[in-house]
């Protein structure tokens, strides 16, 4: 069973595409991270998932209704990119506003916004919060009635390092109970390790769907080895690794991923004359620049 | 339905308390109408009418400039501001319809202008019954007459104002086209007629045209339907002859057309909105 289910979903402003015949299916209590730059379309891609643009070809359904239907966004949760809210309301206000118009009662308030992090600063007004308190508070109206699907775009911009952390331990417990959820960064480090699959947009296209794991391997990027040589040995190591280059105390060099068990090996042959070494895997962002460039 | 409307009507209601309006309106208002009712009793005595129907003719000259001004202050934030905000697509994901919310809005903004309707007009009664004593009492309908007749123009442009909010999605530029609306609408359409009268020199245009021309603008049917309805009051505005040349209902429907033809256009203009 799927929760959100998208098939040969196709948007046209006029005459450039926003979205070329995207597929993607995500099931209750997964995490779907997507990605793409600026103008990639998936704020676009969100919008139609929420019913507020109409496709140009193909089908949406969200838990087996129609986009923007009463059922389907009495099933989903949305938090837009960069939202503000009204600087002359509280944040206690403004949540029991949005609990209301999903019918639920106005003192759920408190509770959502202790969840958030913002129990001292809910009788507030927005006006004073910081970007990331605001970032809270929708955050706070995205988790009321545990939504059955999450539209979250951009959702960790503005989070500090160790609220991103608490973010995500929220994420994790609601798709424990289920929630099918959909994230959109423009960054493959922000997602970190914590979806269950990663989604890449490139020019309105899907260029990529899988794990982490299975991204690091279609990347196919080589692993970068540093060597750092005893004292008075770096001719030794230099003869040893003819293809090393140096980089100040250091010996740099890249070789696949296949290759890794024989450097090893060529590093034990060498031992008496390195004093250390480290393979260094392509970073997230790197394997995501990757994907998209080999994709345009 | 009517839960979702009135959490909106609360939030917004909320939001025009924080943002001053209501006391800016209410200052507005009041000011002014003691400053009519003060001065404009002098005549009072030789035109046989009570105190209080003078000063009612004086009013409906400020129903006529502020109450559309007030209206349009009060409502060219709602749709742009929403979308600066980016909290509008956020409420269009929520099981809320596009026409609750715009009458939660409009219902919050009219609760507004009838509060400074007539605590403004309030004030200049109790001026009138001060100084003119029970006589006073004479006026009474036609000032109740006023105070609706202003809350039905004031709702016709609080929708105006929505829809300018709507048609130009910034604030900034709803702000800019709300005071060209009632520049336009209010004064020199006015300006217009009267100097379409002057070239016409009491030809067609005059006897014709003219009568539906001023009913058709719902400022100036407020005023006609006013000094009409009161034969004190079209006394002491000196206008009674103008005024009685035009039936009494027309103003009135004209009013009630333009109330139900704003909120529609409000309505299909948010509708076209694109998150």
């Amino acid at each position: 069973m799927t929760m959100l289910h998208i098939s040969n979903l196709t948007k046209r402003y006029g005459t450039p595409t926003a979205l070329d015949a995207v597929n993607l299916a995500i099931a209750p209590g997964e995490r779907v991270a997507l990605l793409g730059h600026n103008g990639a379309g998936k704020s676009t891609l969100m919008k139609l998932v929420l019913g507020l643009l109409p496709p140009s070809a193909g089908d949406i359904t969200v838990g087996g209704h129609e986009p923007g239907s009463r059922a389907a966004r009495d099933l989903t949760a949305y938090l837009p990119e960069n939202i503000a809210f009204h600087p002359s309301l509280t944040g206690r206000e403004q949540i029991r506003h949005f609990l209301r118009l999903r019918g639920r009662p106005a003192t759920e308030a408190d509770a959502l916004l202790a969840k958030v992090g913002l129990a001292d600063a809910a009788r507030r007004r927005i006006g004073t919060y910081s970007k990331g308190m605001r970032q809270r508070v929708g955050l706070a109206q995205a988790l009321i009635g545990k939504p059955a699907l999450m539209v979250l775009d951009e959702p960790t911009s503005g989070l500090d390092p160790v609220s991103r952390r608490e973010f995500y331990t929220l994420l994790d417990d609601l798709a424990a109970h289920g929630t099918a959820i959909l994230m959109s960064s423009h960054a493959l480090s922000e997602v970190e390790v914590r979806t269950d699959r990663i989604a890449i947009l490139s020019k309105g296209r899907k260029v990529a769907d899988g794990s982490l794991s299975a991204l690091r391997a279609a990347a196919a990027l080589p692993l970068t080895v540093q060597l750092h040589p005893r004292q008075g040995c770096a001719s030794q190591v230099t003869a040893a690794f003819p293809e090393a280059k140096p980089a100040g105390d250091v010996l740099t060099f890249t070789c696949a991923q296949a290759d890794k068990l024989d450097i090893l090996a060529r590093i034990t042959a060498a031992r008496s004359a390195i004093q250390d070494f480290d393979f260094l895997p392509p970073s997230l962002d790197d394997i995501y620049v990757q994907i998209s460039r080999s994709a345009a | 339905m009517l839960f979702r409307i009135i959490s909106t009507f609360h939030i917004e209601f909320a939001i025009a308390l924080r943002n001053r309006w209501l006391s800016i309106a209410v200052a507005m208002m009041v000011l002014f109408s003691l400053v009519l009712s003060v001065a404009g009793s002098a005549p009072s005595g030789a035109l046989g009418a009570d105190r209080l129907s003078v000063t009612v003719a004086s009013l409906t000259s400020l129903s006529v400039y502020l109450v559309p001004l007030m209206a349009l202050i009060i409502s060219f934030d709602a749709i742009a501001g929403e979308i600066e905000r980016g909290t509008l697509p956020l409420y269009l994901a929520y099981p809320v319809s596009r026409g609750e919310l715009l009458v939660g809005k409009l219902t919050a903004q009219l609760v507004l202008v009838i509060i400074a309707v007539c605590l403004g007009y309030g004030a200049a009664a109790a001026v009138a019954f001060w100084f003119g004593g029970s006589d006073a009492i004479g006026g009474l309908p036609a000032l109740l007459r006023l105070i609706w007749t202003s809350v039905l123009l004031g709702a016709v442009f609080l929708s105006l104002g929505q829809m300018i909010s709507g048609l130009s999605r910034r604030p900034s530029a709803a702000a800019g086209l709300a005071i060209g609306l009632w520049l336009v609408a209010v004064v020199l359409y006015d300006l217009g007629l009267l100097a379409a009268i002057v070239a016409d020199d009491g030809g067609v245009f005059t006897t014709r045209v003219f009568p539906w021309l001023l009913v058709a603008n719902p400022a100036d049917a407020l005023r006609i339907y006013n000094l009409a309805a009161s034969d004190a009051v079209g006394a002491a505005s000196g206008l009674a002859g103008a005024a009685q040349s035009i039936a009494l209902w027309k103003p009135l429907v004209s009013l009630f057309v333009w109330m139900v033809l704003a909120a529609g256009l409000a309505r299909l203009t948010f509708g076209r909105v694109k998150p």
